[in-house]
């Protein structure tokens, strides 16, 4: 009987085992398959998208016929401003206003380079109508043959003729396959510019580059392709167009509370899936959810696939050829180590982050700002603090950098970099003075003509390449002598802090006891020989 | 020269509750100690969180043992070996610093009664009411260090504080622990003390021939 039972589950087990396919770690058999359809609509079925389209606005025009609340939403967001939503305009808190980096350092006066990356079509020059709604470029974000491609110096622009740039080629886009193909935004979508910030890949974050496209596992539990596969909006929790996250000044969320407390939440903080006891074997680690925070522990390093930028120094830029053409120097890791219009790159992979306490809110330096120049001038600085119960201990990217500064009213500057030759432009014209004079021109600030480099620091926040939970970083990286934390200030590490007097004591009573009793008993065993038969010793 | 009056009789001074508390604490102090000192940072073995996980199995270990040690002592009235006296203290003290070294017999001698002379009473009721408690006290609140703010005493305890005074108690361990190692060797021989704490008899010395 009990064997029959026995047979009958092995057999049931075996049915089971070979029966189905192993589903993938993560995935949920009630949750929708990436390739299955979430949305009522076919759109390679509407008219609308049937047209022959010959530009990017008349394509916006025809979404814009069905949904037409949709350029007004995007408009509002910080994608189409390029500025903060919650600063006043007069503060330009934004690319689009007087940010100042240590990548390209800024915006203005360059738009045609950077605005590729503007979710719109146009924007060569401050004249740009932000009002104008075919402007939107709707297919940047929603188009998913992967074949759209925004020209890198067509302001937002893809080729409208078969235009070369580099050693890549641009085509213009099959607009009725691209406009048909519209979808909610995939990895790839996002990946367009978020993965190529900078200028190129793995510029500028050190966890977000191409190697996040489809990502394995081990460098994303929750984007890891044959898993969970994770789009970007899935904790970007986006709505009307408003995409959660940090803009600046303003965290990514106002409090940390969980899907179960409030589901109308945003899933931008790890809490909101997680809470803030996501810990269940090893409890005692949801003692640290409120200091520390989870990306600190669960991001070991980041550039773990390809290497990330470090360090840009445009005090070297300038070098060129015979024929005038800046040199290139490829790096140890591939990447170049040297671009004559860039100056020197350090890259590295596998970093470990620094850490800092961090609020959601990062002051910058604005092209305004004064300056100290004796000292590295830190352009994104991390807003936090130990006391303050929003804070928390956070892994950031640490990209430094020298750049141009105006010596005399000792502020950063923006310099023009792209332009035809005679415009000023740097990579053109390669004269600082030249270029620096031209872009506060266009940006309305003043220039005393007199210029040098300064040290910059510039951070960033490291939240995704989130690890496989045994590849975490362990107690004790943290809580040792020799402490990834080392620089924290503000809480009591034990293994990382100690009394020193306390040591010293405590040790010093330790060795006098022993050497105390050492004594009585060297005493002892003489006054044992010397009192002879008169001890009691049997 | 054992001035008892037992002669050669064999006294059973612990009992086996006795021997295995006192061994078990043993034990425990020392494990105590090294993983405490590794949390502390004076050197890695296990790593740090093993460590902490050992700590804390040890520390939960002696609670429960220590509320059967209290148990042991009121019901069997035993808590009376430990009333501190002054009584031939100045006696004892004066034996260890100078008797000793002539040979003179000790001034208090055990009997079932009196299993301790006043300096051994003084010490165990000190660890057992002032050490032990500290450190049971300021463990508790290190490992509930984030409950502080529920219970209202975010702003009056620093962890600092806490983790400074068990570190102190653990020196003081680490200090008796030396010398109460050291004082089982002066005895009639040099292990009799530490036999009678394995059998529970203590074998009285045997009066010199002289």
């Amino acid at each position: 009987m009990i064997r029959g039972i026995k047979l009958g589950l092995l057999v049931v087990c075996l049915a089971m085992a070979w029966g189905f396919p192993a589903q993938p770690a993560g995935a949920n058999s009630d949750m929708p398959k990436p390739a299955a359809r979430w949305v009522t609509a076919d759109h390679s079925k509407f008219e609308a998208l049937k047209q022959d389209f010959k530009s990017g606005p008349e394509v916006t025009k025809a979404c814009l016929s069905c949904h037409n609340e949709a350029a007004g939403q995007v408009m509002k967001t910080i994608h189409w401003t390029w500025l903060s939503p919650d600063a006043p305009p007069e503060a330009k808190l934004g690319k689009g206003g007087l940010v100042v980096n240590n990548f390209c350092i800024a915006m203005p006066s360059n738009e045609p380079r950077c605005t590729s990356c503007h979710a719109g079509y146009g924007w060569k020059d401050k004249n740009f109508d932000f009002a104008k709604q075919e402007n939107v470029d709707c297919l940047v974000c929603h188009e998913q043959t992967g074949t759209y491609k925004k020209f890198p110096a067509g302001a937002g622009n893809p080729a409208s003729e078969p235009k070369k740039m580099g050693p890549e080629t641009f085509l213009p886009p099959e607009w009725n396959k691209v406009a048909q193909s519209v979808a909610r935004p995939s990895r790839d979508n996002c990946g367009t510019c978020h993965f190529y910030g900078g200028g190129g890949d793995m510029v500028k974050h050190g966890d977000l580059d191409s190697s996040m496209k489809n990502p394995d596992r081990n460098l994303d539990v929750h984007m890891d392709a044959k898993g969970a596969n994770f789009a970007c909006t899935r904790c970007h929790t986006t709505i009307a167009h408003k995409i959660s996250g940090r803009a600046y000044k303003t965290p990514a969320a106002a409090t940390r509370i969980s899907l179960l407390k409030d589901d109308q939440i945003s899933r931008i903080t790890c809490e909101s899936c997680h809470s803030e006891t996501p810990h269940k074997v090893d409890v005692k680690l949801n003692d640290h959810t409120d200091k520390v925070a989870c990306q600190t522990c669960h991001i070991p390093e980041f550039a773990r696939k390809l290497p990330t930028k470090m360090r840009w120094d445009w005090a070297t830029a300038g070098q060129r050829d015979a024929e005038g053409k800046p040199i290139k120097k490829k790096g140890p890791l591939g990447p170049p180590s040297y671009d004559g219009m860039k100056g020197d790159f350090t890259w590295q992979k596998d970093v470990r982050p620094v850490y800092q306490w961090f609020n959601g809110s990062i002051t910058n330096v604005m092209a305004y700002t004064k300056i100290d120049p004796s000292q590295p001038v830190t352009l994104a600085k991390i807003d936090g603090d130990p006391g303050d119960a929003n804070s928390r201990i956070y892994p950031f990217k640490l990209h430094t950098g020298r750049q141009p500064y105006d010596k005399s009213n000792n502020t950063m500057v923006v310099p023009k970099l792209f332009g035809p030759p005679g415009s000023g432009a740097y990579w053109s014209d390669y004269d600082w003075n030249k270029a620096i004079s031209a872009g506060m021109a266009y940006v309305d600030l003043p220039y005393s003509g007199q210029y040098d480099f300064v040290e910059t620091r510039y951070f960033f926040q490291t939240s995704h390449m989130v690890a496989p939970k045994d590849k975490a970083v362990s107690c004790q990286e943290c809580h040792t002598v020799d402490s990834r934390l080392k620089g924290i200030s503000g809480v009591y590490m034990p293994g990382r802090d100690y009394n020193r007097p306390l040591n010293y004591l405590g040790w010093g009573i330790a060795a006098a006891a022993l050497l105390g009793v050492g004594l009585h008993g060297l005493g002892r065993a003489v006054a044992r020989r010397k009192n002879g038969n008169h001890d009691h010793q049997a | 020269m054992n001035g008892n009056g037992n002669g050669n009789k064999p006294l059973y001074l612990y009992t086996r509750f006795e021997r295995f508390w006192h061994w078990a604490q043993a034990v425990l102090i020392i494990v105590l100690a090294v993983t405490g000192l590794e949390i502390h940072g004076s050197y890695t073995w296990l790593g740090f969180k093993r460590a902490v996980e050992v700590h804390n199995f040890c520390a939960w270990t002696w609670l429960v043992l220590y509320a059967f040690v209290l148990f042991w002592m009121a019901t069997t009235g035993e808590w009376r070996q430990y009333i501190p006296t002054t009584k031939r203290l100045i006696d004892v003290a004066l034996y260890y610093m100078v008797g000793i070294f002539q040979g003179k017999p000790h001034p208090v001698p055990k009997s079932e009664r009196d299993k301790h002379n006043p300096l051994q009473r003084m010490t165990y009721l000190s660890i057992s009411l002032i050490l032990i408690p500290a450190q049971m006290a300021t463990g508790f609140l290190y490992y509930f260090y984030n409950s502080w703010a529920l219970w209202g005493w975010g702003a009056k305890l620093t962890l600092s504080t806490v983790a400074f005074i068990h570190t102190a108690g653990m020196f003081g361990f680490l200090a008796f622990l030396v010398v109460h190692v050291y004082m089982t060797t002066t005895g009639h021989t040099l292990t009799c003390h530490l036999k009678a704490m394995c059998t529970g008899w203590e074998e009285v010395g045997v009066p010199p021939k002289s």
